[in-house]
């Protein structure tokens, strides 16, 4: 038994305004004086406060995320650990997450969104998993703020540099730009990992007398309550914490990756777990509650980066690219060997006591200690009021179709075209071309060649698809329908791809929980995110919250993130999403409806977000999915797309000029719909809706019949010379690919290049080179 | 025939290059990791892509300096083969095996994409499986490929036949979209004065497979392969 901490000399004396700003309130301290039945020192005030944050605590989320369904008979690991595992059959399994890093990115767009994706390698390759793919889930304000366009060159390239040197193909994700993410950019990175289901490991600490390893990078000044300041609203002051961002090194990142897999395999050590955020404390409060035994660390003994360090700020900081590793005891020399071959350090820095407290010294001082191994989860648990936002339901209320059409739509070409260029439709191969997206020589689509992005796993025959998807307009209007239509997005989208929905990971993206209309919002977004689960066979494994997104002007859009995770049993079955074939008849499963509310149309062309979101018909989305996969294994279809933003009209011009190789022509018949307003039909977002091309028509009709689908022909894939036309009664729209592809492959682009907002990146951030 | 691929510690393209020689041609290979002084007998070195030791300074400048590098250099000094792949090539030209050096992009970004490159010299090694004037399909994925030399080593290559590769666009010519980085006279790669290393920004060991794009870097495999066996 070791003596009570004492006040460190030069520590501050605790005051009510130094807990104030260690963003602790009054009840949380008193909580923390009961636990302790003392007052704190310095040092376990900013313990408690790292872990008692929203971002490492879920404080405000905790209960309603229990609600989500997890479990399916191939989960291996679901939420809880650093990242959800699902069995793909062959003794192989996937390990996925999702996190967001939203608040470095708003005030250092490169270094933000590069340890973003930094620290969801790690959150993998600690599974014992090998990192397969980066997807990106980005939201901005419009690109005709310069600050947004260098928000949003710095946050490509920040992603790219990053996974194009560790060598990790970035093969998708989504990137979307609307006004109410002016202020608040969202960057979320999900990392898809490939292991043995033998080489599964957890992040437990267990085994008493089993030594603690800081492993990989020292330890520095830098991102010192960089969890707190993630759980805080943005404001002019957030400029000023920019040193509490990270900056990441991609280099000792692999170097690490290639030492942790070693290390893993080698069966020296007990558990592993990233150094994330709130660093060395949440890393190891976390796996001594998770193993429910004891700890104590010697801050004297972490390798740091400067003399002179206190153990509050070795415990605090968040230098990158380190790892905390319980290795068994007596097998430290082998550890560290494996650490050596790849340049880097590792020092034993504590160990696994048997008696149940987290204890934390410099030499033989104790400089905190806490009783039980449950520092983690004791921290309260917030469940405050949840009320609509009345304005919310008046927009929801509005008739939209009320809304006058402009002059210019009397042509429908010209607002097919501005639709095509808005920057959230248009093509993202401005950003996508700094990803490298091929690496590792497993890719079979990548970005832009299908709904999905298809990774083959190597020695089988399968592959799994991977998407992410979110439309915030849906959930701000609807934040139940809103977050159930993105879980079936994903999930036809993967499905498009060919691949049978499993699992998936969630980033949810919100604005202040202690608002009632923000909680409202995330309540709700949570129930239709389980029912949709449920609905559609797809448990949730894990993934992040992420609160605070707003500033003085207000919140973002309530913006639940689904990354899904989908499984091909035949390569043949990997689908793309343009049409390929001249001659192939093109079908629609699903119908029109006349629906307009919260579209794009509304937003790009009335600058309106207003209307009720589509209905989520979550059975006939199930049956749809069903019936296009049943197609696709029968070898019916040569192409499959989804009908989302921009709604039919948009989806069928995409798949004549989205491929950079080549366009393709097509003509179309909707006259059985021309009793619908003509913009709604073409336009409308109504949902559960695939456009398939086949030359087997009556075998997709069929397939669709079976599951009481409906399913119509549609048009036929053209030559190239006939460009598109779409019929509806006696309306003729018909127009040369040449715009339509224009519209879409130039948009942004043209707006970038036209822009100085990249050069200001390039010259502050020199990439490494190399490839 | 063995290949022996070197492992830097940054090395990210050692693992495709391995898979396209020993999973696609079923050929023997081994990792040569980058402390090593030992080729272990091996027929053809690869330098694979990557950013060999983090390539903050300059790509390839560091690597020349490795323990392995030693044995590379005597390797090619003997007549024995190199391909250099992206990162790989500019280790070459940095250690002096190939000339010329590879600056940052012209445009300034990292550029991923698959681009056409035209076989400017079947009569090598590394193309005796190709026709002059074949077009093929490789990706590219890199920071700096832009090839850079002065005019005199430029028309020396040229006159030479050691430009193998020029960036053209799907008809086999170039054009202004053609040259993904800015490379003088759209140079991808080139050979030396001995015809024993080759050094090229696409990447061929990524298109071994349909599946993945394209098989059409087979052909540069395919090469070595008959040229050495023979």
């Amino acid at each position: 038994m070791t003596s009570a901490p004492t006040p460190r000399p030069g520590d501050p004396v605790i005051t009510p305004a130094l807990v104030a700003e260690h963003g602790l309130t009054e009840d949380e301290y008193g909580g923390l004086v009961a636990l302790l039945g003392r007052t704190p020192t310095f040092t376990e005030l900013g313990i408690v406060s790292a872990l008692w944050n929203e971002h490492c605590s879920y404080k405000h989320s905790r209960t309603h995320l229990k609600t989500l369904p997890t479990k399916a008979p191939y989960v291996l690991q679901g939420p809880g650990e650093n990242a959800g595992v699902i069995t793909i059959g062959d003794g192989l399994a996937i390990a996925f997450k999702i996190e967001s890093h939203n608040h470095p990115s708003a005030v250092e767009p490169y270094q933000g969104a590069a340890t973003g994706v930094g620290g969801i390698l790690r959150d993998v390759f600690t599974m014992g998993a090998r990192p397969i793919a980066l997807l990106n889930s980005l939201r901005f304000g419009s690109l005709d703020s310069p600050r947004v366009r260098h928000l949003f060159a710095g946050v490509v390239k920040g992603i790219g540099d990053y996974g194009n040197c560790v060598g990790i193909p970035t093969v998708g994700g989504e990137i979307v730009f609307d006004p109410a993410y002016e202020g608040n950019p969202l960057v979320n990175a999900m990392c898809v990992g490939l292991l043995h289901e033998t080489d599964l490991i957890r992040a437990a600490a267990e085994g008493v007398g089993n030594a603690i390893m800081a492993v990989g990078a020292r330890t520095g000044r830098d991102g010192i309550h960089g969890a707190s300041f993630a759980s805080e609203d943005l404001s002019a002051a957030s400029e000023a914490k920019r040193p509490m961002v990270q900056v990441g090194d991609p280099f000792t990142e692999k170097l690490l990756l290639e030492a942790s897999l070693e290390l893993i395999a080698s069966g020296h050590i007990v558990a592993i777990q990233d150094m994330g955020a709130a660093g060395l404390t949440s890393s190891s409060a976390e796996m001594a509650a998770r193993g429910d035994v004891g700890v104590s660390i010697d801050t004297s003994k972490v390798p740091v980066r400067e003399e002179g360090m206190s153990p509050y700020e070795i415990l605090l900081s968040e230098s990158q690219e380190r790892m905390l590793v319980v290795a068994k005891k007596g097998q430290e020399a082998q550890v560290r060997a494996i650490l050596e071959k790849w340049d880097l350090s590792a020092a034993v820095i504590g160990e696994v006591i048997a008696e149940p407290v987290y204890r934390v010294t410099e030499g033989d001082r104790v400089v905190a200690e806490f009783p039980g191994s449950k520092l983690v989860s004791d921290c309260p648990i917030y469940n405050p009021p949840a009320k609509e936002d009345p304005g919310v339901a008046e927009l929801r209320a509005r008739d939209v179709h009320a809304i006058g059409e402009l002059r210019e739509e009397s042509d429908p070409r010209w607002t097919l075209e501005r639709l095509l260029s808005s920057p959230t439709i248009a093509s993202k191969r401005w950003a996508y071309r700094q990803y490298d997206s091929t690496v590792r020589t497993s890719t079979v689509l990548r970005p832009g060649d299908g709904d999905a992005a298809v990774i083959r796993i190597r020695n089988t025959d399968r592959a799994i698809a991977l998407k992410t998807d979110c439309n915030g307009r849906y959930v701000s209007l609807d934040p139940r329908v809103g977050t159930q239509l993105a879980v079936a997005e994903a999930a036809r989208n993967v499905a498009c791809a060919g691949a049978r929905p499993m699992a998936i990971t969630n980033c949810l993206n919100f604005g202040n929980p202690k608002r009632p209309e923000v909680y409202f919002q995330f309540t709700q977004a949570v129930l239709g995110m389980g029912e949709a689960c449920l609905a559609l066979g797809t448990p949730v494994t894990g993934g992040n919250v992420s609160f605070y997104n707003e500033n003085p002007r207000g919140a973002v859009h309530p913006t639940p993130v689904v990354g899904m995770v989908g499984l091909i049993d035949s390569q043949k079955h990997i689908t793309r999403s343009g049409f390929t074939t001249e001659g192939d008849d093109i079908v629609l499963l699903g119908e029109p409806s006349d629906e307009l509310g919260g579209s794009e149309y509304l937003a790009r062309i009335h600058d309106v977000v207003a209307g009720a979101p589509p209905r989520c018909d979550l059975p006939r989305e199930k049956a749809t999915i069903d019936a296009l996969l049943d197609a696709i294994r029968a070898g019916a279809i040569r192409s499959a797309h989804d009908c989302s933003d921009g709604g039919l009209a948009v989806a069928l011009a995409e798949c004549c000029v989205a491929d950079v190789d080549g366009t393709i022509g097509a003509e179309i018949e909707l006259s059985k719909w021309s009793a619908l307003p003509l913009r709604a039909l073409l336009f409308g977002e109504a949902q559960a809706r695939i456009i398939v091309s086949t030359p087997e028509s009556a075998t997709v009709l069929d397939l669709a019949r079976k599951h009481g689908v409906p399913a119509r022909v549609i048009g036929r894939v053209r030559g190239r010379a006939e460009g598109f036309t779409i019929r509806v009664g006696e309306r003729v729209i018909r127009t040369p690919l040449d715009r339509l592809a224009r519209a879409y492959h130039d948009a942004i682009p043209n707006i970038m290049n036209a822009s100085i907002a990249e050069l200001a990146v390039l010259e502050q951030h020199p990439q490494p080179s190399g490839a | 025939m063995k290949f022996g691929i070197v492992t830097f510690p940054g090395s990210n393209c050692d693992y495709d290059s391995y898979h396209a020689v020993a999973d696609v041609l079923g050929l023997p290979a081994v990792y040569l990791w980058h402390k090593s002084t030992d080729l272990e007998g091996v027929d053809v070195v690869v330098l694979p892509g990557g950013f060999s030791y983090g390539d903050y300074l300059r790509a390839g400048a560091i690597a020349r300096f490795s323990p392995i590098m030693k044995e590379v250099a005597a390797h090619a000094r003997a007549g024995g083969p190199v391909l250099g792949i992206c990162n790989g090539f500019q280790i070459a030209c940095e250690a002096g095996l190939l000339p010329g050096a590879l600056l940052r992009n012209e445009k300034l970004q990292f550029v991923s994409d698959r681009v056409y490159m035209r076989v400017e010299n079947a009569d090598t090694m590394f193309t005796s499986r190709c026709e002059t004037g074949d077009v093929l399909r490789i990706p590219v994925a890199h920071g700096d490929g832009r090839f850079t030399a002065d005019e005199e080593t430029l028309d020396r290559l040229e006159g030479e036949g050691r430009v193998i590769f020029r960036y053209v666009n799907a008809d086999g010519v170039p054009d202004a979209t053609s040259n993904p980085n800015g490379a003088m006279r759209d140079i991808a790669g080139i050979i030396s004065a001995e015809g024993n290393v080759l050094g090229l920004m696409p990447h061929p060991e990524r298109a071994m497979e349909e599946l993945v794009g394209s098989a059409d870097g087979r052909r540069i495999f395919e090469s070595l392969l008959a040229r050495v066996s023979a």
